[in-house]
């Protein structure tokens, strides 16, 4: 296997369009999993030779743009992000640590693979996800950091990662780059579920490598909570992403993102129409947290997701209309 | 929290810095692994992915096509090795189950194949391509799986004497006023030492030389000589600096001799360095336990009765156990006691010590139902302790050599602010978060075990200290340097230290907390022997005494209290007289009361540790007091334990500073065993899933913002010549408990089963 440097200019004669191809961003993710023999790809692009075009962060007047391989750290302590779009800033700076952030990208981080132990782990056959038709040995096995909703019967992993809630809730676009040129689309169609087929977990094809995301307007009434078993280094049990537009006390515009509950980056979409129009009370808010859970379902061990969900989600709404907004 | 050394109070030696620090925060430091081989091969474990059963066949045609592979050695052409007993039997083994003997899997992780190759890449690369056909067979997991066997732990362990019994129990209980009677259980734990499970092996000609991470250079010498079938003489063991033992590395492992055996064969030096999650398998861990206390007491406080009952898993054919009722039917002032250990046996990797392996899992038990009893009292659990302390242990009757476990709880108490406490429970909060505080008591035996030591000091004060003592992190080089320097009244730059070294003059294992009290003892008792031998040459006749202390600076026979010279020595004067270039001594020191073959044992690689309740006419215990500040979050309920404070006394603390390092990293281990470490079985493969530092949690330093020692001055002169008490294996007793115990302060819920995640909070 050999790594090669992709420059801008081999972009047309792709050598990434193999299926069994990788980029190597950060390495954070890609370089574990190599080593525990869970990916065997045939190359490895190294794709940071990009970094000049791909990692600018661009906060304009009504839009946020985002280069994939923008630093996790730089964008996490960029102050107008920090202003004006807290729940991107703080679902990176709750993220791993620092020395991960400092390596790792935005497309990398989006495209992190799940944590679950077997799927880390090739001396268990049974994984669906590594060994499609495998079975699946978290389902009646450990499984306390598993996703309770979005699930199948095939697999139950929970996707890992912070920032792509932030993302999804605030209705990015993900661009992509391929041979054909650059394309756009909604982040939340990136990710797929597990449904039949949990080894294909995102829609880019092979040959396409995500180059930017831009996030529509403005969002300082924004909030991301972080529930997990230490206080730092550690992946979600149940995370919140919440933006809220309130005038007068009543919350125009709502949005609601889970972390650590699910298999894909996941978008509450019942709770954002019950919030929309109303005044905030706390009545509100558990009505809101078991709508977005009614379809939750918790195995052995992590059934306990679904009310921490509830109470996580119900806390970041708390706090998110009671936060002061700096303008 | 300051990160200043404390300074020292009465009989403490001076807080200097580490012999080491430079060398290890600059990388020079040379750990197994980084010593230079000439030409190796390195090695690759393939292990099993069944718990239970056995290899039907392998597929070696992969693995052996990748370029750069040497050799696959497996049960059908592995170097044939003796078996060794298990330590606790007179053996040498953290474990009897040999690897690479038959097709036969006894636990998950077993090593099933080695991999040779040129490189450590080529090595794991055909490794993850050797495919195994196995006949796998269900196995027992745990307490709970069908298929264990129980049985009580005395008679099966040669190390676990006595259930430890006096008056009448069940009669006392049924009488007593205030009962309670409540379960515990502790999970299992892995070491997971930085320093990985490595070993490289080097022959040159019949002579071997191995470079491994461990706690007991003499033990491994002997027990791969005796795998191996060979002159343990003709076996080196280097480790000048160990990165973490916790016990992990006090009894051999297979391992090393099947290293040793292919480099034999291969006739070239061999490097393995086995991944993190094959260090779940291939070493010992903590096993899980589980305990029935019952208390009773009379309606002002006192004990009456007290009951302690333990289970612990081991595998199928080694009945290891930690046996902690040893220390908690001694613990308290308490007139009628009973107890019982069993052992469930399993289908696991065999469990060994890990840090503080009796206390850690048993006090967690009655320190709960201390507290659990406190509040049944309506008492402080302060007052309850001071109410059944006691200076002489109820078992036996033999006094506590000393016991500064009160003074500590009320040194802690002040320190942590435990006045503020509003006895309440869910009476305290601070916004999103429940506030509970809580305490416990800790205690540690005080161990000894025979040491030889060597010394040699030249005209110019330069003075080198041989001992094959062992660094695993805690400051053995320092004290070590300490203790001589301040013995022959040389500066400290001037000492030089060797340990880690099979070739040195015996020390023990490191391990128990017995090795400052042992390799220093031997060390004032050499540099004794050459302060004795300059006298003589400078005063041949006894009744010059005081006047060869004065123009010299020592005296002939030093008191054991003050291990220092009064002043510096006139050593060109001392060696003119004795007409000698060098001073070279080397002596063996035991403790008393240690068995009479003890020193024949010593250069066998057998610790003989005497001490803890265990000597013939009093007990020996260091103590102290832990106080913890827990936080629970309303909404969240994640469980932050922000201040630790801990207070201490065992005996003469050698160097502040490094003592309390130990003492803090045990309080942050002690809290991390009650909210973070546990190995999570899968109880339908007896397999362990989240055996990596990813998954198995240990703190991070945001979970630990205050920590606090408080060192108390305590003399002993009933113990060893240094009137040390081993205090590595003190400060991460009791904090589960105390945890626990603010935990059912912040929310009133009493939780006992470790360890405590977000999701057993119901507030
Ligand atoms: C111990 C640990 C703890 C962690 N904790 C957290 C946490 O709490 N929260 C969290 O969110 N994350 C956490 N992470 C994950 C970490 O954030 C990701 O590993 C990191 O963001 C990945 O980025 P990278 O640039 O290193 O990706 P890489 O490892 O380089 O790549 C990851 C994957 O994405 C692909 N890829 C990379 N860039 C692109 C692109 N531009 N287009 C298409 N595909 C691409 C790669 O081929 C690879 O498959 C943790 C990681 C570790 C190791
Ligand atoms: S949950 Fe998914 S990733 Fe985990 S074992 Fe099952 S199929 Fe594999």
């Amino acid at each position: 296997m050999a790594v090669q440097a992709l420059s801008a200019a081999a972009a047309a004669n792709n050598p990434l369009t193999k299926a069994t191809a990788q980029p190597l961003a950060g390495g954070t993710t890609l370089i574990d999993l190599m080593k525990l023999d869970v990916m065997r790809p045939a190359a490895v692009i190294d794709i940071n030779p990009l970094a000049r075009g791909w990692s600018a962060i661009e906060p304009g007047s009504d839009a946020l743009r985002l280069g994939a391989l923008a630093k996790m750290s730089d964008v996490a302590a960029h102050a107008e992000i920090e202003r004006n779009y807290p729940v991107i800033a703080n679902s990176l700076k709750l993220a791993a640590s620092a020395q991960l952030r400092n390596m790792a990208t935005l497309g990398g981080n989006v495209m992190q693979r799940t944590r679950c132990s077997y799927f880390r782990d090739v001396s268990y056959e049974n994984c669906n996800k590594r060994n499609p038709g495998s079975g699946c040995a978290a389902m009646d096995g450990v499984n306390r950091m598993h996703a309770v909703l979005g699930t199948s019967d095939r697999c139950i992993a929970t996707y890992p990662g912070d920032f792509a809630q932030a993302l999804i809730a605030l209705d990015a676009m993900v661009e992509i780059t391929g041979q054909a040129g650059t394309r756009s689309m909604p982040f939340a169609q990136l990710h797929k579920p597990p449904g039949d087929a949990p080894d294909i977990e995102t829609t880019l094809q092979p040959g396409e490598l995500i180059s930017a995301f831009a996030v529509p307007g403005r969002w300082p009434r924004s909030v991301y909570l972080k529930a997990r078993d230490r206080q730092s280094y550690e992946f979600a049990l149940s995370s919140a992403a919440v933006a809220l537009d309130v005038q007068d006390g009543t919350i125009r515009d709502a949005r609601v993102a889970l972390g650590g509950v699910a298999t894909v980056p996941w978008r509450a979409r019942e709770a954002e129409a019950l919030l929309k129009g109303q005044k905030f009370d706390d009545g509100l808010a558990q009505r809101v947290a078991d709508a977005a859970f009614a379809d939750a379902r918790g195995r052995r061990h992590n059934s306990f997701k679904i009310a921490l969900g509830k109470r996580v989600m119900t806390r970041a709404l708390q706090q998110a209309v009671t936060m002061e907004i700096r303008s | 929290m300051t990160a200043a050394a404390p300074e020292p109070k009465a009989n403490m030696g001076q807080p200097v810095p580490r012999y080491d620090a430079a060398a290890k925060v600059t990388g020079r430091a040379t750990y197994a692994s980084d010593m230079p081989l000439d030409n190796p091969a390195y090695a690759f474990l393939v292990t099993s992915a069944i718990a239970k059963g056995r290899i039907d066949s392998f597929d070696l045609d992969d693995a052996r096509g990748v370029r750069g592979v040497i050799d696959i050695v497996t049960h059908e052409n592995a170097p044939k090795l003796k078996e060794s007993k298990l330590f606790s039997n007179g053996g040498y083994a953290g474990t009897t189950i040999q690897p690479l003997k038959s097709a036969d899997i006894a636990h998950d992780g077993q090593i099933i194949a080695v991999v040779v190759a040129e490189s450590y890449e080529a090595a794991r690369e055909a490794a993850n391509r050797v495919k195994v056909s196995y006949t796998a067979v269900a196995p027992s997991a745990s307490f709970d799986s069908p298929g264990t066997t129980t049985a009580a732990a005395k008679g099966q362990n040669a190390q676990f004497k006595e259930d430890p019994e006096v008056g009448d129990f069940a009669k006392a209980f049924d009488k007593a006023e205030v009962k309670l009677t409540a379960s515990y259980d502790t999970p299992t734990q892995h070491h997971n030492p930085m320093e990985l499970f490595t070993t490289s092996c080097a022959w040159m000609g019949d002579n071997l030389v191995i470079y491994e991470g461990s706690q007991y250079v003499y033990g491994l010498k002997n027990g791969v000589a005796e795998q191996l079938g060979i002159d343990p003489d003709k076996i080196r063991v280097v480790n000048p600096y160990v990165g973490g033992g916790f016990g992990s590395r006090g009894s051999m492992t297979p391992r090393t001799a099947i290293i040793a055996g292919i480099a034999k064969r291969l006739n070239r030096p061999i490097k393995l360095v086995p991944t993190r999650d094959q260090g779940f398998t291939i070493a010992t861990y903590r096993a899980e336990t589980r305990h029935e206390i019952r208390l009773g007491a009379s309606r002002d406080g006192k004990l009456v009765a007290l009951r302690h009952e333990g289970a612990e898993v081991s595998s199928r054919p080694d009945a290891y156990c930690v046996g902690g009722t040893k220390t908690t039917t001694r613990l308290y002032a308490c007139p009628n006691v009973d107890s019982l250990v069993s052992i469930v046996r399993a289908d696991r990797n065999t469990p060994g010590f890990m840090r503080s392996p009796p206390e850690v899992p048993y006090l967690f038990a009655l320190e709960s139902a201390m507290d659990e009893l406190a509040v049944k009292l309506n008492m402080d659990p302060v007052e309850l302790r001071r109410i059944n302390d006691t200076t002489n242990e109820p078992i036996g009757g033999k006094p506590y050599t000393s016991r500064s476990l009160m003074a500590c709880f009320d040194e802690a108490a002040k320190a942590f602010g435990w006045s503020q406490r509003s006895p309440q429970p869910k009476s305290m909060s601070d916004g999103d978060w429940l506030v509970g505080y809580g305490c416990a008591a800790t205690c540690y035996p005080t161990q000894m075990a025979p040491s030889a030591a060597r010394v040699r000091l030249q005209r110019d004060g330069r003075t080198r200290v041989e001992i094959a003592g062992h660094e695993i992190g805690t400051g053995a080089y320092t004290i070590i340097a300490q203790t001589a320097a301040e013995r022959l009244g040389v500066p400290l730059e001037k000492v030089a230290v060797l340990v880690g070294d099979s070739e040195l003059p015996p020390a023990p294992v490191a391990g128990g907390s017995n090795s400052t009290a042992s390799t220093c003892s031997a060390v004032m008792m050499v540099c004794d022997q050459i302060r004795q031998r300059l006298f003589k040459a400078l005063m041949p006749s006894d009744s010059l005494t005081d006047k060869a202390k004065e123009t010299v600076g020592i005296s002939q026979a030093p008191s054991t209290q003050v291990a220092k010279s009064d002043r510096p020595l006139d050593l060109e004067k001392a060696f003119d007289e004795l007409g000698a270039g060098v001073v070279e001594e080397y002596g063996e020191w035991k403790p008393e009361g240690a068995p009479l073959d003890s020193f024949k044992a010593m250069h066998s690689g057998h610790a003989r540790l005497v001490g803890g309740h265990a000597m013939k006419d009093k007990i020996a215990y260091a103590f102290g007091a832990e106080f913890v500040e827990v936080r629970v979050n309303r909404f969240t309920h994640e469980i932050r334990a922000p201040r630790l404070v801990g207070a201490f006394a065992a005996g003469r603390i050698m160097n502040p500073r490094t003592a309390r390092s130990q003492l803090m990293g045990g309080l942050i281990w002690g809290m991390s065993s009650a909210l973070l470490e546990a190995t999570e079985i899968d109880q339908r493969n007896a397999r362990y899933v989240n055996d990596n530092l990813a998954d198995y949690l240990v703190p991070v330093n945001a979970d630990v913002p205050g920590v606090e020692v408080i060192l108390l001055s305590e003399q002993d002169d009933h113990i060893n010549p240094a009137g040390a008490k081993g205090l590595g294996e003190l400060a991460n007793v009791g904090t589960n408990a105390a945890i626990c115990n603010a935990i059912y302060h912040a929310t009133g819920q009493r939780i006992r089963k470790l360890p405590v995640r977000l999701e057993n909070i119901e507030v």
